[in-house]
């Protein structure tokens, strides 16, 4: 099928079969008074032009600069086999895989990757992915109240505030209880999500680390929560999975991360990776597609996708999604990175990122005004307390080419004056020293 | 495939009774549409149930069908066979496949016999 558009002349013999004047007839059964008056667009340009005005706005993004920005989403190395490899046309172009005998190749691909991410994470099953971490929140919340057939939703204000914005934005129109268990300066407060158990919960959901990069174990609070026949959901990070105390170690129910930490580019915001996982019956519950390995009829390996009777194409409204899709080539992406840094590579990074953020804490804290938020151990980001409002310093580092952090301020009321700072692989000792030496001069 | 002493629904459900409860399953025709069943939601024992209800699920590699309750009553014992071997509702529909056995108070006046329900079979099969 050739992307052209329809000549005068054609466009002339085909309302004329149909009886027409011309193309606004087509839309006669849409009342006049919801038709839009104008759609105020700009004269048009030649391509010559629009190629201009597209490089001037590029100008305007800033790529050299030197960041320590993280809150969910991480500036980490990628190597350069990993664009190498999902660039291949085969699976640059492949689409969605419901033909099987023509689509082996992608298959196998979410297959690996599906159980790249249970050996990270130690859960039994993954489904092809979802569009990010926060939406995998929402989906496995949702899991949890299909399951359970409650309607209680305990969620820890350390999980990312984003997140926590979609599962709102999501569950709207549902007659869901979402409760909010709040953060006690930066921790998660166990003690408080333990008290709120009780047999109306579907899910308790939590985060480690958390948004303020403080890391928790919830072994205990999950098998508190057992006892009451909740849903355990654990959001997690998964480059630290492989040195922190895992998902499934942990006893949870449902794991789910952002991918975006495992080979994908920050890119401005997107496209990102949510990654599901569960264990046991659960798998029945769990949304979007999953890929399967099976026998074919000479008894060859085959893959396909299995358990499709959740989908929306085979039950409409009992489907366990709206979701009909999955973010193959990020997942791909993904498996690439996973697979040639391996389990050793991906250990030394995290390690890497941790020692960073230690050495990073320990030059901040130097400088007089300056101290953590509060002294749990943390992964690659901790926050810590300025003498100003956050913003101050942020702007003023980086007109020098320096973006020190986050200001959490904006999602934590009463924390205006604190800082997020992320440090991954990338960041040099030099580069934390510069950091601290501007914020002191900042100060 | 239309036992002669048991009782069917509109919905391909067939029950037996024995005295003050009725067992129930799906019916030869049923499976047979669903293809190769590879699990089923079952009900719960204790569960209080009306005539219609969706009781549970039977999903096979290429569809998903509700389970209607075809009494009155209250679910008195399940199957749970069926949840390490969904097969049997293919391979014994009316025997190791039944699914529920529902303690009643009376029988709904539109539960059809062998005979109506081989012509609804019929009916449906074109």
């Amino acid at each position: 099928m050739p992307y052209i558009p329809h000549t005068t002349e054609q466009t002339g013999e085909m309302l004329e079969t149909l009886g027409l004047d011309n193309l606004r007839d087509l839309f006669s059964g849409i009342k006049e008074d919801l038709r839009p008056k104008s759609f105020d667009l700009p004269p048009t340009m030649s391509e010559m032009r629009v190629v201009q005005q597209v490089e001037n706005l590029s100008q305007k993004n800033n790529t050299k600069i030197c960041s320590f920005l993280g809150g969910g989403f991480y500036d980490h190395y990628i190597p350069a086999a990993v664009t190498d490899v999902i660039s291949r046309s085969e699976f640059y172009t492949a689409y969605t895989p419901y033909q099987p005998e023509a689509s082996q190749g992608t298959l196998q691909a979410i297959f690996e990757y599906q159980t790249a991410v249970c050996r990270l994470l130690d859960m039994q099953y993954s489904n092809a992915s979802l569009y990010d971490g926060g939406t995998a929140i929402y989906e496995a919340a949702m899991m949890a109240v299909r399951s359970t057939k409650r309607k209680k939703i305990l969620i820890s204000e350390g999980i990312n505030p984003i997140y926590r914005r979609i599962l709102d934005s999501y569950t709207t129109n549902l007659h869901l209880e979402l409760k909010t268990i709040p953060q006690k300066q930066g921790q998660t407060d166990i003690d408080a999500l333990e008290a709120a158990l009780d047999e109306d919960v579907a899910a308790l959901v939590v985060q480690t680390p958390n948004f303020f990069g403080c890391i928790s174990d919830f072994s205990h609070l999950f098998a508190k929560a057992r006892k009451y026949k909740i849903v355990n959901i654990i959001s997690v990070n998964p480059l630290l999975q492989s040195v922190l105390k895992t998902a499934g170690e942990m006893g949870a129910d449902i794991a789910v991360a952002e991918g975006q930490s495992l080979g994908l580019p920050l890119n401005f915001g997107g496209p990102y990776l949510g990654i599901i996982t569960c264990n046991g019956k659960l798998v029945r519950q769990m949304p979007g597609r999953v890929a399967g390995k099976t026998k074919d009829s000479e008894g060859n390996t085959g893959y396909v996708l299995t358990i499709q009777a959740r989908e929306q194409h085979i039950r409409r409204q009992k489907a366990t999604s709206n979701i009909c899709s999955n973010q193959a080539l990020c997942a791909l992406q993904s498996l690439a990175h996973i697979s040639l840094l391996g389990p050793e590579g991906l250990r030394l990074t995290a390690e890497t990122c941790l020692e960073n953020a230690r050495y990073a804490a320990k030059r901040l804290v130097e400088i007089p005004g300056i101290e953590l938020l509060n002294n749990e151990p943390f992964g690659h980001e901790f926050a810590v307390c300025l003498p100003v409002n956050a913003y101050e310093i942020v702007d003023k580092l980086t007109e020098q080419g320096y973006i020190p952090g986050f200001p959490i301020g904006g999602y934590y009321p009463g924390m205006e004056n604190c800082l997020l700072v992320a440090c991954t692989e990338k960041r040099s000792k030099q580069e934390i020293g510069m950091l601290a030496e501007m914020m002191r001069g900042a100060l | 495939m239309i036992p002669e002493e048991l009782k069917y629904t509109k919905s391909h459900e067939w029950i037996k009774i024995d005295g003050e409860q009725a067992a129930m399953g799906i019916t030869h025709f049923a499976q047979e549409q669903l293809g190769d069943i590879t699990f089923i939601d079952l009900p719960e024992k204790g569960q209080q149930i009306a005539v219609g209800d969706e009781i549970g699920s039977v999903e096979s590699v290429k569809a998903a069908s509700e389970i209607y309750a075809p009494l009155n009553g209250e679910i008195a014992e399940v199957n749970e066979n069926l949840e390490e071997e969904p097969e049997k509702l293919n391979e014994d529909p009316y025997g190791a496949g039944w699914i529920a056995k529902i303690k009643f108070t009376e029988l709904p006046a539109d539960l059809m016999d062998a005979e109506a329900y081989s012509k609804l079979v019929s009916e449906e099969a074109h």
